[in-house]
């Protein structure tokens, strides 16, 4: 029995998610091959093979495969993943979006986001927003999965020697084209992989107040999040909103300013270790799931908060 | 160009759900259930396509219980045209549904396929590109931007680091995320007229479809609850906690 981890990537570096779904690959029990589609990727490839518990890379080099589209890549993954008990992903934006193409193409059910592993055919995952947890059995021949981040550590990235191997596959299917990308910058940590996140709400009141947070944050180490009233207010971009149609976080530390707590907020980070609320509002839902919280106007608090730290 | 929307009858999204005793699933007796956010702004993406000139014709369908005859009269009234129920009582896997939706693609023939990217029931988050892979078409997932330029339809798509632009051929699926549009209200004349619309009803076995799925659920649980925290009374106190006491900072 073997496994493939289909690897997250921008061609250049490794995405951290990948770790991630390694440490699930290995709770499953088997070797684990981790394939790299992509187009220029051999550096990722090579990293791949340094990741502690791979045995094999799989390198299909080809400039269909380089943005991912599901269109091209998901027949490349099928028909690999025919060799396998278990076809992996990250469950970022990427790997949701060609995995299922990738499942129906076997003709088998996938689970989603699992955040943990019973055995090797019985996962654990959220539903209803992360108000339930259902245990669920797959009897399917190939078991297609997309694995929760936040759900296992991540894998060493160093210790591994694996072998790199070429594949190919078809290419490009013809019926899509990549146009062009828009990504935000920043110099503080990625959300996901963030141990402390500071975010912020409409009680922020505008996005130029959220320098408040961004200097908090920055003393911190932190990186900054949002609510989804804060991104539909234009006070941040939308990759910076953390819930259930959002980022998953579960930091060591989240500290929710001027956030109400609605459920699908709450379902993007209630698994944090330690929460923090400041808000003005006594009543706000947030205080049912902070362990601490501090009922004050967050134009002072904030302020002086990042004077004491 | 005819547009298929697909709609889901899920609970409420502002109800908090609960586990049954027994753990066999969430309680859904006598809980308010809505169309899935999502798929009223799949709805409205199209209801604008048709007020462009770019639809002629809407088509919604929903794949549940006879009660999901309600949500699809909403979107009638939203401005879909007419209506089509596969009427099944099992609770069936997003395989099942992209299989049905394959059937109704290929009776209906439409050139642009929107639905929701996930139904926030069973956060699965897998129908429109399994649909995509049974019917070979190209897929624009988590759409905050749509347009259709002749034969093909570009799809800005949310991403974990910003935004990306896809082209493809129609015909195409496009799911939609949170920021594609703001889903208008019926207004009560529109419920009205919406009555007389047409809404054929089937079934998944008239349509050929087996809806046998290979993944079963064991059990459903509460998560782990939260033990409670404290109310700190300033932010000293604030800082001195996440320092000594839980070590944090």
């Amino acid at each position: 029995m073997a496994i493939l981890v289909v690897a997250e990537h921008n061609n250049a570096t490794l995405g951290a998610a990948t770790l991630n779904t390694v440490t699930a690959a290995q709770k499953i029990g088997g070797d684990i091959h981790v394939l790299v589609a992509g187009a220029g990727c051999g550096a990722v490839a090579e990293a791949a093979a340094k990741v502690a518990g791979v045995s094999k890379v799989l390198v299909a080099d080809n400039a269909a495969y380089a943005n991912q589209l599901p269109e091209n890549v998901a027949p490349l993954i099928a028909e690999l993943g025919k060799g396998y008990s278990h076809v992996l992903a990250a469950a970022t934006t990427n790997g949701k979006n060609f995995l299922p193409r990738v499942a129906a193409l076997l003709d088998v059910d996938q689970i989603s986001e699992i955040i943990a592993v019973e055995s090797a055919d019985t996962f654990k995952r959220p539903i209803y927003a992360g108000n339930a947890i259902a245990t669920v059995q797959s009897s399917a021949a190939v078991k297609v999965i997309t694995v929760r981040g936040t759900g296992f550590d991540a894998a060493a990235a160093e210790g591994g020697s694996a072998a790199v191997e070429q594949v190919s596959g078809a290419g490009d299917a013809g019926k899509s084209a990549f146009v062009g990308e828009e990504l935000a910058k920043s110099d503080r940590p990625e959300l996901t992989a963030a141990k402390i996140v500071v975010s912020g709400g409409r009680g922020m009141q505008n996005g130029d107040n959220f320098k408040l947070l961004y200097s908090l944050a920055d003393k911190l180490g932190a990186a900054v999040g949002a609510s989804r009233a804060a991104v539909d207010a234009g006070f941040v971009p939308n990759d910076m909103q953390v819930g259930q149609t959002g980022k998953i976080v579960a930091p060591q530390l989240y500290v929710a300013v001027g956030i109400s707590g609605a459920i699908q907020h709450l379902a993007g980070m209630k698994d944090s270790k330690v929460i923090v609320a400041i808000n003005k509002d006594e009543e706000a839902p947030i205080f049912q799931v902070a362990d601490y919280g501090l009922v004050a106007d967050l134009f002072e608090a904030v302020p002086e908060l990042e004077n004491l730290v | 160009m005819k547009v298929l929307v697909a709609v889901k009858r899920v609970v409420d999204y502002n109800v908090k759900v609960r586990v049954k005793a027994d753990n066999s699933g969430v309680d859904l007796a006598n809980v308010k259930m809505s169309m899935n956010p999502f798929c009223e702004i799949a709805v409205e993406e199209a209801v604008r396509l048709k007020e462009k000139g770019v639809a002629t014709e809407i088509v919604v369908v929903s794949i549940g219980p006879n009660t999901a005859q309600e949500q699809l009269r909403t979107a009638l009234a939203l401005g879909a045209d007419r209506a089509i129920l596969v009427e099944s009582n099992d609770e069936l896997n997003s395989l099942a549904v992209a299989k049905v939706l394959k059937a109704v693609v290929e009776k209906e023939q439409p050139q642009l396929v929107i639905m929701g990217k996930q139904s926030i029931d069973s956060d699965n988050n897998q129908t429109g590109q399994m649909l995509g892979a049974l019917t070979g078409m190209p897929q624009g997932t988590f759409a905050s931007k749509v347009e259709v330029t002749g034969d093909k339809v570009n799809v800005t798509r949310e991403i974990d680091g910003g935004l990306q632009t896809v082209a493809l051929n129609l015909p195409a699926i496009v799911t939609t995320d949170l920021r594609l549009n703001e889903p208008r209200y019926a207004s009560l004349p529109n419920i009205m007229k919406a009555k007389k619309k047409p809404l054929d009803v089937v079934t998944p076995d008239a349509l050929g479809v087996s809806t046998a799925s290979s993944v079963k659920t064991l059990k459903v649980e509460a998560p782990a609850a939260r033990s409670a925290g404290i109310k700190v009374k300033s932010v000293a106190e604030l800082v001195e906690k996440l320092k000594n006491e839980a070590k944090v900072i």
